[in-house]
């Protein structure tokens, strides 16, 4: 395997109903990360992009992405429907197979030109689910429902996680909503989606996000204290929501031993958890103690959730959590899917 | 939910609403379909004037576009092909013919109606001009334009025709 690491990041401040369009909104970042990082465009072997033409309502509208990105002279690139952190693990896996040495991936969603809540659901199979539109909160109410009465999970213990990121996002520039709340005053709000309450639930926001890859020699000349990758890997449960159990995460389980998340401490962990209960249920599939490790220091995807662009925004936080010494060895984490089916999650470390 | 010959059908119509912006730099050139006017726009990098300008975005030089820049309203055909199959939904009688179009001063070109011709007549280098719809049906479109015709000038030489590599 090649030593590969990120060395930089960028991430457009949250915002709502932006006017600009998908490529003026990737643009800046693409200009911030290149211009943080030093990189010489000619140098970027690969480009790596992660949408949904489904948020933008156009079949194809990633394509029009590559006018961000400057595809003069010619540029090797490729886009993932899903979150930008599955296009950073198509660009870590490109890396490996020795083609390239560098690497930009950028993410993007404008989740709040539609109903994100409806589109989401068709995610779900075309045949017995998505016909129904339960909507993407319902669904995630329906397993939260299933925790509280399996009691895996208390009422109590996820308004401590809202209470705890809202607090946590007020150092963090990109976040959207922040501020110090008691957990008690959160439990008094009404119910929006029984039993979720608005907190609960991540704030729709337009976002857009950058990260680039490097390899050994090319790492350590971009960045001071590069995040080296330790350990990467996807797991994905049936789509069959009847024929698995919400209660738990196995596949995220299955991703973090072989990511190799328990090997050692974990000083921050990033988890890609649009739901408070599902970061309850991460943090208990993988392994992690909340006394022992920072969780989600940036507030996580329950202050700011870009669709598409969230879980490559745990990366870059993560990332940054180790260039800056905060942590020597961290863990992100990106969902995809309802009820947490899809799981990437990666351990990284620094020098 | 209706049965026949034993399958059990459900009709379940789906439909999704968005709020869809064309961005701050394309605003300028829709807006100026809706006055009658052809509204490009300069990138600061390579100075190309693009029309229609894309996604607001130079895709050579990835820089957002600068100034606006009145182009046309007479162009020259750069390529075109003649409809000859009907087809659902089909606007306008066959044969008829769907042409490239560089308006003057724009450095991209666009895609009208070529009609006031026989379909046989039009060629690469002709000189074509707008022939407008009539006011009350103007839009932020570029169908504000009904279609093209020949203007009559002499025809102008284009690419390799005209000396460039």
């Amino acid at each position: 395997m090649r030593d590969v690491a990120i060395v930089g990041t960028a991430q457009r401040p949250s915002q709502v109903h932006t006017n600009l369009t998908s490529v003026e909104l990737i643009l800046p970042v693409i200009d911030e990360v290149v211009a943080k990082v030093g990189l010489d465009r000619s140098e970027i072997g690969f480009w790596c992009h992660g949408s949904c033409d489904y948020m933008s309502g156009q079949p194809f509208s990633f394509v029009a992405a590559v006018d961000a990105i400057g595809a003069w002279p010619p540029i090797v690139e490729s886009h993932v429907e899903a979150d930008g952190a599955l296009a950073l693990y198509e660009a870590w896996v490109k890396i490996q197979t020795g083609e390239c040495d560098v690497a930009v991936v950028f993410s993007n969603g404008k989740t709040t030109s539609g109903p994100i809540d409806r589109i989401l659901t068709l995610q779900t199979d075309p045949y017995v689910v998505a016909p129904l539109w339960p909507g993407f909160d319902a669904l995630s109410a329906l397993q939260a429902r299933a925790c509280l009465d399996a009691g895996v999970v208390t009422e109590r213990a996820m308004a401590e996680v809202a209470a705890r990121s809202l607090a946590d996002a007020k150092n963090n520039a990109v976040a959207h909503v922040k501020g110090d709340h008691s957990v008690d005053d959160l439990l008094a709000r009404p119910y929006t989606v029984a039993p979720l309450r608005a907190h609960d639930c991540g704030v729709p926001v337009d976002g857009a996000n950058a990260v680039v890859l490097a390899a050994g020699d090319a790492a350590r000349r971009l960045a001071k204290r590069p995040a080296w990758i330790k350990g990467f890997d996807h797991r994905i449960d049936t789509q069959r929501l009847g024929a698995r159990s919400l209660t738990e995460s196995n596949s995220a389980r299955v991703a973090a031993e072989r990511a190799g998340v328990g090997r050692d401490k974990v000083d921050v962990a990033e988890l890609h958890a649009p739901y408070t209960h599902q970061e309850l249920l991460l943090r208990s599939a993988m392994g992690l103690d909340g006394a022992k490790t920072r969780i989600n220091p940036s507030g996580g995807a329950l202050v700011a959730n870009p669709a598409m662009a969230a879980g490559l925004a745990r990366f870059a936080e993560a990332a940054e959590a180790i260039f800056g010494g905060g942590a020597d060895r961290a863990v992100a984490h990106c969902t995809s899917g309802p009820c947490l089916q899809q799981n990437l999650v990666c351990v990284m470390e620094g020098e | 939910m209706s049965e026949a010959d034993g399958i059990l059908r459900v009709r379940q119509p789906i439909s999704v609403q968005y709020r869809w912006s064309a961005g701050p730099n394309a605003t300028s050139h829709l807006q100026g379909l809706i006055e009658g006017r052809l509204i490009g726009k300069r990138c600061p990098g390579c100075e190309l004037v693009y029309f229609p300008p894309r996604n607001g975005v130079c895709p050579k030089c990835a820089r957002i576009l600068g100034a606006d820049v009145e182009v046309g309203p007479r162009g020259t055909v750069t390529t075109f092909c003649i409809v000859n199959v009907p087809f659902l939904g089909q606007k306008v009688k066959i044969p008829y013919v769907a042409a490239q179009i560089l308006l003057d001063n724009a450095d991209i070109s666009m895609q009208h109606l070529i009609q006031e011709c026989e379909a046989d007549e039009v060629r690469i280098g002709m000189r074509v001009e707008p022939v407008w719809k009539d006011r009350s049906e103007w839009g932020p479109t570029l169908e504000s334009i009904a279609h093209f015709r020949p203007t009559g000038e002499p025809d102008v030489k284009l690419g390799a025709e005209a000396g460039a590599s």
